[in-house]
């Protein structure tokens, strides 16, 4: 019924996009590319959960709930994040990183 | 069972219906005379934090997923007195003309990632923590925010929320491995079913990672020291305070309750950590000239001290964090409740600023005294008895060593807060601070504060009262 996919595959391909997204994280230099990086991360998360249940415990439905609520959760973050950097823009007429750093050691 | 609902949950569906009131008499309440909206939830906040010591029954709510034990309830309360104090601190400055158009929302937006931390201390299921994880973060970086025309405002509320979904992707990605190890969340199920695989302890390192990030423990600290100085002081506070108190709650009780099998593990872990973290925060607090920025690095090895209670993993390391927390929520906010005051009339945020402040304003001087004695550890103030506590409790675990650095620790940072002290008292000033005649809301917070720093440190049967209630997480 799995199709013969094995889970692995679906394993790695979620470690792939965790790490991308890190990698994004600490290279981008767009605030919005941070916010797109975070939520492949948030969706490496999603896959995770999903092929476990779908997988290994496919007589209950925690994963598949816990996705839910991450995605309901990440849109509620991007909304907020978003409003920020509205305001970031209008103080700083950009959106690059290297030029929001007022404050140093 | 709807009464019992009822009962169980007090702390949060109050603070819900507090929100809702706000929200009601922002829109009903007459424009003219809005300033009074501070007043109203203040006082609906008083008598919050009263209701909250009522006697409660133990129990637990849909399936486990929230329960209610002793212990659990009284972290809530501790941080229900820190926010009263914050409140009353944030009265003169939200009475100024800049935020008389958002004073709902600072009250909307602080409660709400209060109800947050209630219901994450609550947690049963990591479905649960997570849930109010967020919903006492991503509010907390409108607030950072909260400062509309200020650079340094908008760059703090950002690096916040950014780092904080990030921590929490961290988080998230650990617990999807220990889901796929047990098989679902629950606390119970979890600890009993905890294998110690190789996946369960990659997902446990993750979940660690990502609650470290919020706890601002060393390696994963970077974001503190700018978001503490960009944000309003008020916010500041708030964030140093009662936000990494809740963290720490939640962290010390999914460490003893869910993972007690594998505490050789994250002992190592809190070992190495705890001693970067003591000693980072205190080098880097020495050489900062803005207060609020000395402040954060100050929080910062402070909660390095915390984590040598958590490395005990027993009753006493509990009863012993519990009760520094309560200590530190007393002394940091009675720092920061001067710093408010003074920054409120002056708007001056730097230390030299301080110079000659006791020829002008003994009071506040002394104040911003005893609640740095009390952070620093110094005998007859509370923070003492809470440092030593700790200590025993590492002590007892046979972590000598541990002990011996974190007291040099202490030394090196009763250099910084008397730098501070001396600013105060000794050096002299051309132009000082003038005096300052601060009102009611202001004296009353910090009245309550040296009151706490006071009476926490002196009477003993707090302490045992807390110890007596921690088994039983």
């Amino acid at each position: 019924m799995n199709n013969g996919i094995p889970l692995q595959y679906f394993l790695i391909l979620a470690s792939i996009m965790f790490f991308v997204g890190i990698y994004g994280f600490l290279t981008r230099r767009n605030l919005i590319g941070i916010l797109m990086s975070v939520e492949l991360i948030l969706n490496s998360v999603n896959i995770n959960f999903l092929a476990f249940n779908r997988y290994l415990y496919p007589d209950r439905l925690e994963g598949l709930f816990f996705s839910l609520f991450i995605i309901a959760v990440a849109a509620a973050e991007a909304a907020v994040a978003i409003a920020i950097i509205i305001n970031i823009y209008r103080r700083f007429s950009t959106v690059n990183v290297e030029h929001v750093n007022e404050m140093r050691f | 069972m709807s009464l019992q609902i009822f009962s169980l949950m007090r702390h949060e569906l109050l603070l819900i219906a507090v929100l809702l009131l706000i929200l009601v008499a922002e829109i009903f309440w007459d424009p003219a005379r809005k300033k009074n909206i501070r007043i109203f939830a203040v006082i609906l906040f008083g008598i919050i934090t009263l209701l909250g010591f009522l006697p409660v029954p133990e129990g637990s709510l849909f399936g486990e997923m929230y329960i209610v034990t002793p212990v659990r309830l009284m972290m809530k309360n501790i941080l229900n007195i820190g926010v009263l104090i914050v409140l009353l601190q944030s009265i003169t400055w939200l009475g100024k003309e800049k935020n008389s158009d958002k004073i709902s929302e600072y009250f909307i937006l602080l409660l709400s990632t209060l109800t947050g931390m209630s219901y994450m201390i609550s947690s049963g299921h990591f479905l649960m923590l997570y849930l109010g994880l967020e919903l006492a973060t991503i509010p907390l970086a409108a607030l950072a925010a909260f400062d509309r025309y200020s650079n340094n405002s908008a760059e703090a509320g950002i690096k916040l929320i950014l780092s904080s979904a990030l921590s929490s992707g961290i988080l998230l990605y650990g617990l999807s491995m220990i889901y796929g190890t047990v098989g679902n969340l629950y606390f119970t199920e979890v600890a009993g079913l905890f294998t110690g695989s190789n996946l369960a302890l990659l997902g446990f390192i993750f979940f660690f990672t990502g609650m470290a990030f919020k706890i601002s423990i060393v390696p994963f600290h970077l974001w503190t020291a700018d978001v503490y100085e960009g944000a309003p002081v008020n916010v500041t506070s708030y964030l140093s305070v009662i936000s990494k108190g809740a963290a720490l709650f939640i962290f010390i009780i999914v460490l003893f309750s869910v993972f007690p099998a594998i505490s050789v593990v994250w002992q190592k872990m809190i070992y190495v950590l705890s001693i970067l973290t003591m000693t980072i925060g205190n080098l880097f607090a020495i050489r900062q000239q803005n207060l609020k920025r000395f402040l954060a690095f100050s929080s910062i090895s402070q909660a390095g001290y915390i984590l040598l209670g958590v490395i005990g993993g027993n009753e006493l390391g509990m009863a012993s964090v519990v009760y520094y927390l309560l200590v530190y929520i007393f002394s940091n906010l009675g720092a920061f409740g001067v710093a408010i005051a003074i920054s409120n009339a002056s708007g001056k945020e730097n230390i030299d600023d301080y110079n000659g402040l006791y020829k002008t304003n003994p009071g506040l001087s002394l104040i911003m005294m005893l609640a740095l004695f009390s952070l620093a550890g110094i005998p007859p103030v509370a923070g003492f008895f809470g440092k030593f506590f700790l200590f025993t409790a590492a002590a007892e675990q046979g972590f000598f060593i541990l002990v011996l650095i974190a007291i040099l620790n202490t030394i090196i940072s009763l250099y910084y807060y008397l730098l501070v002290i001396k600013a105060m008292f000794i050096n002299k000033s051309e132009n000082p601070i003038p005096p300052l005649k601060s009102d009611f809301p202001t004296r009353l917070a910090l009245t309550l504060c040296v009151g706490g720093i006071v009476i926490v440190g002196f009477a003993s049967i707090i302490f045992e009262y807390i110890r007596n209630m921690s088994f039983g997480v």
